[in-house]
């Protein structure tokens, strides 16, 4: 941890006290989801977690991205989460006792830990990039990460922007096809005078 | 003039092309035509060819005509090309000689049979296999036309291939001549080797190359090469099973021409057989062995065609014999005028088998010398001249050879005098039996045959039969050793030179050995006609021992036959089905077993899919931090 | 500003192996969903503390756009939860086996 780059000199009071608070919550609310029988527990412990990303985005003075997170993640993909829960069943509550896979769990922890101690063993050893340097745009200033995101967003990460409003559509267009198909199953084959709707696989020419 | 030596081969060529494609609609009456004259006109060109060779000096008759480069291997050259010399167009005058006469007998003959034609197409093609091989200038050549010999001579032998005891002689035929091949091909490496070519002017010229061990092992190999197409010992059992096939097939492919093919090439390779003493005594002791055993198993057989086979072998055996006593001369001399009496012989118990429908069996012949007089007549003619009677042909070529081996290797010269002996007497129990005593055919046979009506042979058979007596007769006039002018020595002596004995020496000691062969030949006459006169048969005369070919048959049969089957059978069962199937299959079940091994890590269930992702995102990192350390 | 970035980093490690385990984990798919989120949450944390740290805008970008895609992904997958869903009526992850070797 020596060999990492610290822009402030002192840690204020304050600033502990959010990171704290913030952690708390985040650990808390990712417990909560993984450990939590009833779905619709999980999702409110999704929201937690999500709350305190957002105070960590706010305490690293991204603060358009806090209001995102917020506004998005907690307000919409929650929401969503939450209607598909509805729409399965509220009490479907999942067995956490067994496991019927074998050695699916001791494997999966132990890998977990793996993973999570080589990535901070990897971060303490690597060797980071000192200086600032900014490659799209400074990420200073007071009041100025909202002009300097829409700067970068707008002229650097333009296409990326246009391609992913384009993913948009198409994703709620996959979503209402998904949603759509079961409709057409359950619709009637034939009209009221008894000629069938919809395309015919009888290419022969045959008279019905 | 001598350019048309190189169209010697191509004459029956072209008759057999022409007969096996128009065969069929030239029909049977022009076929034979075709053939016959095919082969006459070969023969005509031979004649052209030697007249042209005499023009030249006798020092130079070594021409070479070569048609094309065949195998252009780096420094290997092998071309197809004719070597004109004495030696070569002696060989092809009495091959295409012979072999017109018994195409023209063979018209006759084979008149009725169903594959009237595919026998003339052998007959052309073998002719022009022969005359490869006897022309050829170099090993290779040499090595076609032989295979080409052998080939024909099976597809003959086994013509009447329905019959089962003949399409096993003719497997038996070629599988003793490929061993023979063995040798030759030995000899071709050797050879190449140490001299680095397979022209026959190029290897005399570096004789200097073969050590005198390397010598003695390429005379050796020769030699096995000799004993397989010439039916000596240990491989000429398959000779007597060869007369399974029509009686001209007989008289000219192992009575005339293919077997002396083994002759032939020991005495082109003359000059190699003098660097090697050992070798050569090692041939005569063979030559002069088979003549012995070969004579004796003839006085016993019944057949009449069984006789003439080992009488083959043994006249055979002299020929080796001469060759291995150095009397490359007296062996030529031996191998025309045998040619011609052997084929007369041959053809003649033809004519009394044709006459008889077929019945080869002397024990129900007899008398045929009042309604066959022209065959008894050149029979007698040939029985004389096999027997050695002065002034007939054997007489003079058995008597050189005789006296080449008297010279160098007296013992085996006491075994020969006393094979010709036999030679006198089972060609005389052969007369006796068929052409006198009492007439047996018009009665029915022993196991209930019915009687035979004789008749003579029609004219077209009759006159191959003369002019081959006249040649039995008359071919001692080619080297009568008082003429020193003219005659078979004097052509072929620049071909062997240096390598002759000289018969002009010790008169006396020549006049003695002749009176001793001819007191011979008599004897064995006498003795019988005393003994056979009147009789059909005689055990104590006809020893198991002897009708079962020495069990040479058995020994074989033991020694390789049941070994080879039991052999064969292991590895079509064992090592085929269990071994090498197994190894094949076992590559389809191990790709199958493993493949349904590995299908188990497909189970479906995401998660594990998804524990397996980051197994191998854990490994990574591990990995990259083992090298940050 | 204070707070030094191996604390953020160290916090978005442990979030994301915690949301890893719960994929490994649980068997409800929507469950498993919400882990995934998680682990986007962590990536875009460690993004954040990344561009403060170097001082560098294009962090906050970057972070703007898994949002979105991130938004979208939740649509189509629960798109398809729900197809799956109206199938079987189950939506335990060990049922869903069915491509198999």
């Amino acid at each position: 941890m020596s060999s990492m780059m610290v822009l402030a000199t002192s840690m204020t009071i304050p600033d502990i006290l959010v990171f704290v608070t913030g952690a708390l919550m985040i650990l808390v609310g990712a417990a909560g989801v993984i450990v939590a029988k009833n779905p619709v527990h999980s999702a409110l412990c999704l929201v937690l977690t999500l709350f305190g990303v957002a105070v960590l985005f706010i305490e690293q003075q991204a603060d358009f991205l806090a209001a995102v997170q917020v506004i998005v993640y907690a307000g919409a993909v929650v929401v969503m989460f939450l209607f598909v829960i509805m729409f399965l069943g509220v009490d479907r509550t999942e067995d956490v006792h067994d496991e019927p896979l074998m050695g699916q769990r001791p494997l999966a922890i132990g890998l977990v830990l793996v993973l999570v101690g080589s990535i901070v063993a990897l971060g303490s050893e690597a060797k980071w990039s000192g200086g600032s340097h900014s490659v799209v745009g400074i990420n200073q200033g007071p009041y100025q990460n909202v002009a300097n995101l829409g700067k970068a967003i707008f002229t650097t990460y333009l296409f990326a922007f246009e391609i992913t409003s384009a993913l948009l559509v198409i994703a709620v267009v996959g979503a209402v096809v998904l949603a759509r198909r079961s409709m057409i199953t359950n619709a009637p084959r034939t009209d009221s005078l008894g000629n069938p709707l919809g395309a015919t696989t009888d290419f022969e020419g045959a008279d019905r | 003039m001598l350019s048309a030596a190189a169209y010697m081969p191509l004459c029956p060529l072209l008759g057999f092309l022409i007969l096996l494609a128009f065969g069929r609609r030239i029909g049977i009456k022009y076929s034979g035509i075709v053939a016959t004259v095919a082969v006459a006109a070969s023969f005509v060109l031979a004649a052209i060819s030697w007249t042209g060779l005499l023009g030249i000096s006798s020092s130079k008759r070594e021409i070479t005509q070569s048609l094309f480069t065949w195998l252009p291997v780096g420094s290997l050259q092998v071309k197809v090309a004719f070597l004109i010399d004495p030696l070569s167009i002696t060989m092809c005058l009495f091959i295409t000689f012979i072999s017109t006469m018994i195409h023209l007998y063979s018209i006759g003959y084979m008149k009725g049979e169903r594959d009237y034609v595919k026998f003339f197409i052998y007959l052309n093609l073998f002719v022009t296999a022969m005359l490869v091989l006897v022309m050829a200038n170099n090993m290779v050549l040499t090595f076609v036309g032989w295979e080409g010999v052998g080939a024909c001579s099976y597809w003959l032998v086994a013509f009447y291939f329905e019959k089962e005891s003949a399409a096993v002689a003719g497997k038996k035929a070629f599988v003793y001549n490929r061993i023979g091949d063995v040798g030759l091909l030995l000899a071709m490496f050797i050879v190449f080797a140490r001299v680095g070519s397979l022209d026959y002017t190029t290897i005399f010229a570096h004789l200097s190359a073969f050590s005198p061990l390397t010598a003695t092992m390429l005379v050796l190999a020769l030699l096995l090469a000799a004993t397989g197409k010439s039916a000596q010992i240990p491989l000429f059992n398959w000779l007597p099973g060869s007369m399974e096939g029509p009686t001209p097939v007989s008289a000219l492919i192992h009575a005339a021409t293919m077997v002396t093919a083994g002759v032939y090439l020991l005495c082109r390779m003359s000059h190699v057989l003098e660097l090697s003493a050992h070798a050569s005594l090692v041939i005569a002791i063979i030559g002069a062995l088979t003549a012995f055993v070969a004579a004796t198993m003839a006085s016993v057989q019944r057949d009449i065609k069984a006789v003439l086979a080992y009488s083959t072998i043994s006249q055979l055996g002299y020929m080796i014999l001469a060759v291995g006593a150095g009397a490359y001369v007296a062996a030529i001399f031996l191998m025309i005028a045998h040619a011609f009496y052997k084929a007369l012989l041959f053809l003649s118990a033809g004519a009394v088998s044709h006459g008889l429908d077929g019945e080869r069996d002397m024990g129900r012949m007899g008398a045929l010398r009042k309604v066959m007089p022209w065959t008894t007549g050149v029979f007698i003619v040939g029985w004389l001249a096999i027997a050695g009677v002065p002034p007939l042909s054997a007489f003079w070529s058995k008597g050189d050879v005789l006296d080449a081996v008297f010279r160098h290797y007296p013992y085996l010269w006491a075994l020969a005098l006393f094979t010709a002996f036999l030679t006198a007497y089972y060609m005389t129990r052969m007369y006796t039996l068929t052409f006198t005593g009492e007439a047996r055919y018009d009665k029915p046979g022993a196991d209930g045959a019915p009687a035979l009506h004789a008749h003579e042979a029609p004219w077209v058979m009759r006159i191959p039969l003369l002019v081959l007596a006249v040649g039995a007769a008359g071919a001692g006039l080619l080297n009568l050793p008082w003429v020193h002018n003219f005659g078979l020595e004097e052509f072929l002596s620049p071909v062997f030179h240096g390598a002759l004995y000289n018969p002009h020496e010790g008169t006396s000691l020549l006049w003695l050995l002749a009176i001793v062969d001819s007191l011979v030949a008599v004897g064995g006459i006498a003795v019988a006609w005393m003994l056979w006169r009147g009789k059909v048969s005689a055990a104590n005369l006809e020893p198991d021992f002897l009708t079962h070919d020495w069990y040479w048959d058995d020994l074989y049969d033991t020694v390789f036959g049941r070994p080879g089957t039991a052999l064969a059978l292991f590895s079509a069962t064992t090592i085929d089905e269990k071994i090498l199937d197994g190894a094949v299959n076992g590559v389809g079940s191990l790709a199958v077993q493993s493949a349904q091994r590995l299908r188990r890590i497909q189970t479906g269930q995401v998660r594990q899919y998804a524990l397996l992702i980051t197994g191998g995102m854990a490994a990574l990192l591990v990995f990259i931090l083992m090298r940050v350390f | 500003m204070s707070i030094p970035s191996s604390w953020y980093l160290i916090l978005a490690a442990l979030l994301f192996g915690i949301g890893a385990l719960g994929v490994l984990i649980r068997r409800n798919v929507l469950i498993m969903f919400m882990c995934i989120e998680l682990m986007l949450n962590a990536a875009t944390l460690t993004f954040v503390t990344f561009s403060r740290t170097l001082n560098d805008i294009g962090g906050q970008a970057d972070v703007f756009f898994i949002l979105v895609v991130a938004a979208a992904e939740v649509v189509v997958g629960l798109g398809i939860v729900v197809a799956i869903f109206r199938r079987r009526s189950t939506a335990d992850a060990d049922e869903i086996s069915s491509m198999e070797g």
